[in-house]
């Protein structure tokens, strides 16, 4: 069976008497990969242009570049919170999963952390496709009801004073977070300023820091 | 509909397992999954069953059993099976059936940049339709249990919130039992802000807060 509806591996398939295809979701992928194009449904060119778009043109280095830029330019900080979707557009970034954008601002009394308990429902224009964990039951049943265990578990220690705000993505508004700058980093450009911009980060499960930056 | 899927506040559902270094894809067949959705779903647009009904229709053990894109899978390949686009001897054979007509891809190389780049948008900013609610305004969320698609999560229902944010006018998203569209009913979207102590009892957090964005019809005067 190519449906991966007997996903479970551990599982034995439901009609074992057809087992010409693993169970393996790879190598189910693939077979049902090899079926839509002699079907002549799918292209394969375009499969490689649809991982490609999303391994190099649309991921979290695009909203990276929206933190940096709020960090040196205050007119456009001020233009990113109060519009976040005409803001972001100003650097060419916007479509699907990104058409009303809020973008939340941390700071040392408030802390934002974004989470879609309904779905995955997630900003793609400026952070890609969303991990793993972000999609997972863990986080998505959790971050509700144990924000502070929520962030302890990635590492974020809240001090009792910070008021945490959970971001619940029930409709079609999508949430970035503005991290804090970190102090230290007075003299870096825009562009080392963006590497430094985690996903993590702009999804409110971790802290802009110099010495852990890298876009994820 | 009151299903797995909708699992705000449960707890037993293990720790977060967390890959600080998780590229586009975790596993290289996962974007080879998601392409897939992407260019054969073209095959199941103009159905009218809410996409979210169906993947919510999922039985619960299967849906929690399941990632993420074996959910989103299975769901285009039911609409594929729906639309007579694909067989389940085919999905058995892993090949077409004997003189089954040969299709045309409907997306193309050049189109995938383009399909990204669409604004996909519920909102009518063509419809004037009064705001029932203030920023500011005490609001209570509706105790309903559809059995269809809803936006309304379970742990806000019955509780009392502040309206904080006026989104516009947005299409209601709500299916019937079946998964079929309620009706546009075009509404204003507020983003509320629950207190956690409102919402868990002495278990929240004190100075935690949730904000959720809801459809009017889901509120009403507190």
């Amino acid at each position: 069976m190519l449906a991966p509806a007997d996903a479970g591996q551990a599982q034995e398939p439901r009609d074992a008497g057809h087992q010409a295809v693993p169970s393996d979701p790879a190598l189910r992928v693939k077979a049902l990969e090899s079926l839509l194009v002699e079907k002549g449904m799918v292209d394969p060119a375009t499969l490689d242009a649809i991982i490609q778009t999303y391994e190099t043109k649309v991921g979290p280095r695009n909203g990276a570049r929206v933190i940096a830029r709020a960090w040196v330019d205050p007119a456009f900080r001020k233009r990113l919170l109060t519009d976040g979707t005409a803001a972001i557009a100003e650097l060419g970034y916007g479509g699907s999963q990104g058409e009303h954008m809020v973008v939340l601002e941390n700071g040392a009394k408030v802390h934002n952390l974004v989470v879609c308990t309904l779905c995955s429902c997630y900003p793609w224009p400026v952070l890609g496709l969303p991990p793993t964990w972000y999609k997972s039951a863990p986080y998505r049943s959790r971050a509700v009801i144990d924000p502070r265990g929520v962030l302890r578990e990635f590492g974020l220690q809240l001090p009792d004073e910070v008021e945490v705000r959970v971001w619940d993505s029930t409709a079609d508004v999508r949430y970035l977070v503005l991290p804090e700058r970190p102090p230290g980093t007075e003299s870096l450009t825009e562009d080392q300023l963006a590497a430094l911009v985690t996903r993590d980060a702009m999804v409110g499960v971790a802290k802009v820091t110099v010495a852990t930056g890298g876009t994820a | 509909m009151n299903s797995v899927h909708d699992m705000g506040g449960m707890h037993g559902m293990g720790p977060i397992e967390y890959d600080k270094n998780e590229g586009a894809f975790h596993e290289p067949w996962e974007g080879r999954a998601w392409a897939l959705i992407r260019a054969a779903g073209q095959f199941s647009r103009g159905r009218r069953k809410n996409f979210r009904f169906e993947l919510e229709s999922i039985p619960a053990a299967d849906y929690l059993r399941m990632s993420y894109y074996e959910r989103l899978l299975k769901t285009m390949l039911d609409r594929l099976q729906a639309g007579k686009f694909i067989t389940p001897s085919e999905l058995q054979n892993g090949r077409p059936d004997p003189g089954s007509p040969r299709e045309t891809p409907r997306l193309t190389p050049a189109m995938v940049e383009e399909q990204l780049k669409r604004r996909g948008s519920l909102r009518r900013d063509d419809v004037r339709v009064p705001a029932r609610f203030k920023n500011g305004q005490h609001v209570l969320a509706r105790n309903i249990n559809p059995v269809g698609h809803t936006r309304l999560p379970r742990y806000l229902r019955g509780k009392r919130g502040t309206v904080t944010r006026d989104h516009g006018v947005f299409n209601l998203q709500d299916t019937d039992a079946e998964g079929y569209s309620l009706g546009e009913f075009p509404q204003h979207v507020y983003t509320v802000r629950f207190d956690a102590s409102e919402v868990w009892g002495p278990d929240g957090g004190k100075r935690d807060v949730i904000f959720a964005d809801l459809w009017e019809s889901y509120l009403e005067r507190a």
